[in-house]
């Protein structure tokens, strides 16, 4: 079994009409041994930047950590937020610096830039930069995430269809998966405000 | 010169002999081995192939009023979900049952040729097969053919002239008799359950619900097993099933959502 396949994950980020939606499940496993139904894989960098990271858990962790220490440096030196495009360039470089000995996660990147344009962007391990105008997935649910996104995906969706939407699509490929699920955890988010939401799914 | 080797051919012709429309049924089936230079080789691929390894809890216990069998329903391909809907509890006859663990085909297969085999038992000799008996028919064949590949974990229970009896077989030729026993991924999940409430004078009720939450139990923590659990009941009338439950719904069922409480609600201040 890969590497990236070893905790298991399904992480999901869809655009809307001036929002954006970023959901994942909350399984944390070792291969096929469920360890905890309570995991987060998505965090916060400021209030309209989110990184969901998939893969490897503890890369994930060590990731996220370079990641806001980076950011504080940033908010220091700049005194502002850093805008979801050069947030992505960040984490793209630092995973390069990796080149030969890579973090094993596969980045999805979601936030709200200047005129609360959405921003949604996912990358390989090395920090390859994949900008789409729809939705991103990763993690060991990416086929069926591909599948149940594209029929379900509608432009310019207001941020209650969206939830519905990006929920059904991540509740429909983490029942066919073994190595994700156990629930969801999405993050709506609107140029006024930030919902969280936690889902009930299948527990098997 | 060509050699006549029909002598040494052991394969039943493919051609059905006109006299002779029903062959020796009680025999072991014969299968064409692959025509190859490198057997071992083309035997490891094949077996790579054809092995879905397929996640499963599967178990049975006897206690006083007979046996419960209890099996998931979750067939998985790697970490991919093929089924959440599979039968991996076989009706071998009316009194016994035999469950599935390991590769799909090899199980009904063999448990398919164990149900024609019992019944040409019974006709032959004007009683039914003891489990004891069935259960050393499917051993003695999967041991014929240890080392080839078969991947079959197996319990047969059932009900005969010396009462309640169940037995675990499986494809390295072993067969054990005892009172309880769990076979697959989600096996060790379901034995903590299992040990730990187990008791000989549980009711029918009370030991089903035991089977269903060991059941329950290893969905929840195995990746490879889900979907429905199933319940059967094997007594001296033969075997019934008992339930079918959705684990998606008895999770919720067993530890409800409690609603959580609000800590502090946003409320526009009275005016002064």
């Amino acid at each position: 079994m890969s590497i990236f396949e070893y905790n298991g994950s399904a992480l999901v980020a869809m655009v809307g009409k001036n929002c954006f939606a970023i959901a994942s499940d909350r399984r944390l496993g070792v291969q096929l041994q469920t360890v905890a139904t309570d995991f987060r894989r998505i965090y916060r960098i400021h209030d309209k930047v989110y990184i969901g990271l998939s893969g490897l858990a503890t890369d994930a962790q060590t990731l996220y950590q370079r990641l806001v220490f980076r950011h504080k440096l940033y908010q220091l030196r700049e005194e502002r937020d850093m805008k979801p495009e050069t947030f992505a360039s960040l984490v793209s470089s630092i995973l390069y610096e990796k080149r030969f000995g890579p973090y094993f996660c596969q980045p999805v990147i979601a936030g709200l830039g200047d005129d609360d344009q959405p921003f949604i962007c996912t990358m390989d391990c090395l920090g390859a930069k994949e900008l789409a105008k729809d939705f991103v997935v990763s993690g060991s649910a990416s086929e069926s995430l591909y599948g149940a996104c594209e029929s379900m995906y509608k432009p310019d969706m207001e941020p209650e269809e969206l939830f519905e939407n990006i929920s059904q699509a991540l509740l429909a490929s983490v029942d066919r998966d073994c190595l994700s699920g156990w629930g969801g955890h999405v993050f709506l988010v609107t140029p006024s405000e930030v919902q969280e939401r936690t889902l009930k799914g299948r527990m098997d | 010169m060509k050699l006549d080797a029909s002598g040494l051919q052991t394969f039943a012709p493919h051609r059905a002999d006109p006299d002779n429309l029903y062959p020796d049924l009680s025999a072991p089936p014969s299968f064409d081995l692959p025509g190859c230079p490198d057997f071992d080789g083309f035997q490891k691929k094949a077996i790579q192939m054809v092995k879905p390894a397929k996640g499963t809890t599967t178990l049975a216990f006897i206690f006083n009023e007979g046996v419960i069998v209890a099996a998931d329903s979750r067939a998985s391909m790697g970490g991919y979900i093929s089924s959440q809907t599979v039968k991996k509890i076989i009706e071998i006859n009316p009194y016994m049952i035999g469950t599935m663990a390991g590769g799909a085909a090899d199980c009904q297969f063999w448990h398919r040729n164990l149900g024609i085999k019992c019944r040409l038992h019974e006709l032959a000799n004007k009683r039914r097969i003891s489990v004891t008996g069935a259960s050393k028919l499917l051993a003695n064949i999967l041991y014929s053919y240890r080392g080839m590949g078969l991947s079959v974990g197996t319990m047969i229970a059932g009900w005969d002239e010396t009462g309640p009896a169940l037995y675990y077989v499986d494809s390295e030729g072993g067969r054990l008799k005892g009172k309880r026993f769990s076979v697959g991924s989600g096996s060790p999940y379901a034995y903590g359950v299992l040990d730990s409430g187990y008791r000989s004078d549980l009711s029918i009720e009370e030991a089903a619900e035991l089977a269903r939450r060991a059941i329950y139990h290893a969905t929840f923590r195995d990746g490879a097993s889900g979907g429905v659990a199933s319940v059967y009941h094997v007594g001296p009338n033969g075997w019934k099933k008992l339930s079918g439950d959705d684990v998606g719904e008895l999770h919720y069922k067993y530890y409800p959502v409690v609603p959580a409480i609000v800590e502090h609600e946003m409320a526009d201040a009275p005016p002064a």
